[in-house]
């Protein structure tokens, strides 16, 4: 069974950090349509100081979302910093000390992730948030393991559900967020929350797949 | 877009750096945190040992509010965020830090997702220190949610209220859960709405993020555009104070007989002079119902940066809240003697 080695962390968050970067322009304008126009601004500008800190040193998977959780709680405040501050510090915490990430070991990662979420939000599936992005590829993730499929497979289909529930948002109506006060006229638009995340979990799998032994 | 900046990504920091040199008789620039390079607002003598400390915070681009009631007997500490976005959790506990006078500290604020979530996570962190901090979640803007969902309503004007209230409360020496209750209490008897003409522009964005046709007025706006109940012709200034006093008198409800506080403020762009021709009229309005007005206040109090239009609060009183209300204060954006 193959396995990513907590060690190699530094392609997989380098590969998130570039994915936010160029995606920039793309979130403020996804964001500009139902919300204020400012999630690529400081999601960029969050991965950004993220990667001048780790420069060119090495980091684990696991320190490494750490890291980054840290940096989006504490230098971007908003709504989107204790989100994926959370998301990531959890992820991290779930198998920290281990040496070798399994499929089963990244679905647990991936559940940490949520059910930190889920503490301090009360959005669910349906409400056109990220939760419609995460939701999916958690379960995607955690069926593939249950069914001992292989991890390179396992994180294409983890890309797919990520596409598909961001693309589920266009048809929802938002409930929380800025977007919320907007109500049956949120619907035709993505939610930038759920889109950034599909955006980071497709670079974050595209990154454990080159980190796949 | 012709705007006073450098590079408008500095803004907040290049704000505050102005802010605090012009108001050095009232607040400092506190910097503690290497987690927090820009620091957080308090008052010149704060903390005051023995004294609840007051805490609030928000996205910037509201002027006077936040920082603008950081000071004598109003607010102790301010946390400041981004344009329109919230401080993050490490701001609110650097905020908490530089109130606590030993007392434990009172955090008011506006009830907007992103304060909600940095406050949580900063009264957990602040308890890991061995400090106690209580929070009161205004919710004054009657137009954000029915009144049987008043709990999902966003917090405007009444803020002001809450923090006067709640700071004479502390300064008074009232106890946590006493500076907690008072705040409450103001809050809970505040009911506001807002009416926006033209909507506001994020400096590092560059162009307004929603629209006002020329010719309409948006009834129920919010601080940040989020949209009202009600898109219609500009009307005169009587008839938008009817609209604005229909909204507010029967929501809470306010009656004949009834002493209130009367908050007019302008959204940002709109002149002064036009905000008391609004309040002349709702004046009158609220004496044909029979409304004693207590104190008034008009200026630009709680802003959205360039927008146009304006707020009405009613704060309904008794005798606890008009004497916290008279005291005394000192605050850049409310001088009372």
């Amino acid at each position: 069974m193959s396995v990513v080695k907590n060690e190699n962390g530094r392609p997989i968050l380098l590969a998130m950090v570039k994915a936010i970067q160029a995606n920039k322009q793309y979130l403020g304008d996804v964001d500009g349509l139902i919300g204020d126009g400012d999630h690529g601004m400081n999601m960029n500008k969050g991965f950004t100081m993220y990667g001048d800190q780790l420069g060119e040193g090495e980091t684990t998977f696991s320190d490494g979302l750490f890291d980054l959780g840290t940096v989006l709680l504490n230098k971007i405040g908003g709504s989107m910093g204790p989100i994926y501050g959370t998301i990531f510090m959890e992820m991290s915490d779930a198998e920290g000390d281990e040496d070798d990430i399994t499929l089963e070991r990244f679905g647990r990662m991936l559940q940490a992730g949520l059910d930190g979420l889920y503490g301090i939000v009360d959005a669910r599936p349906g409400d056109k948030t990220l939760v419609d992005t995460l939701f999916p590829a958690c379960e995607t993730i955690k069926a593939a393991a249950a069914a001992g499929k292989d991890f390179a497979a396992a994180l294409d289909e983890m890309k797919s559900a990520a596409e598909t529930g961001k693309e589920s948002t266009k048809d929802l109506v938002a409930k929380y967020g800025r977007a919320a006060r907007l109500g049956e006229r949120s619907k035709g638009v993505l939610d930038a929350g759920a889109t950034s995340c599909c955006i980071i979990l497709q670079a974050m799998a595209d990154g454990m797949k080159e980190a796949l032994v | 877009m012709q705007r006073i900046l450098n590079n408008p990504d500095n803004i907040v920091d290049e704000m505050l750096a102005g802010f605090v040199k012009c108001h050095s008789d009232i607040v400092k620039l506190v910097k503690t945190s290497e987690d927090n390079p820009r620091g957080v607002v308090a008052a010149v003598d704060a903390p005051k040992a023995g004294k609840v400390g007051v805490v609030t915070g928000g996205g910037s681009g509201h002027k006077p509010a936040f920082v603008g009631y950081v000071g004598k007997n109003m607010c102790d500490a301010a946390a400041v965020g981004e344009i329109c976005s919230s401080p993050t959790a490490v701001a609110f506990l650097e905020a908490f830090r530089a109130a606590d006078g030993g007392q434990g500290v009172a955090c008011l604020y506006g009830n907007y997702s992103g304060d909600n979530m940095n406050v949580k996570m900063a009264v957990k962190m602040a308890k890991r220190e061995g400090l106690t901090v209580k929070t009161v979640v205004a919710n004054d803007d009657v137009a954000s949610a029915p009144k049987d969902q008043r709990e999902k309503r966003r917090g405007v004007a009444g803020e002001i209220f809450m923090w006067k209230c709640g700071g004479a409360k502390a300064a008074k020496g009232g106890s946590l859960d006493e500076v907690i209750a008072a705040a409450q209490k103001a809050i809970d008897n505040c009911r506001s709405v807002g009416i926006g003409l033209t909507p506001c522009t994020l400096p590092a964005v560059g162009h307004p993020n929603f629209e006002i046709k020329d010719g309409t007025m948006e009834v129920g706006i919010g601080h940040h555009g989020e949209p009202g109940i009600e898109v219609c012709p500009l009307e005169t200034a009587a008839q938008m104070a009817q609209r604005m006093v229909d909204v507010v008198l029967p929501d809470y409800p306010f009656e004949s007989g009834d002493e209130v506080a009367v908050l007019v403020s302008g959204l940002g762009a709109t002149p002064v002079m036009e905000l008391y021709v609004l309040y002349d009229e709702i004046d009158k309005l609220l004496a044909a119902k029979g409304i004693k007005t207590y104190r008034r206040y008009v200026g630009n109090y709680f802003t959205s940066l360039d927008m146009m239009g304006a707020t009405l609060t009613v704060m309904k009183l008794d005798d606890e809240l008009k004497d916290l209300l008279d005291m005394e204060t000192h605050t850049m954006g409310l001088t009372q003697v």
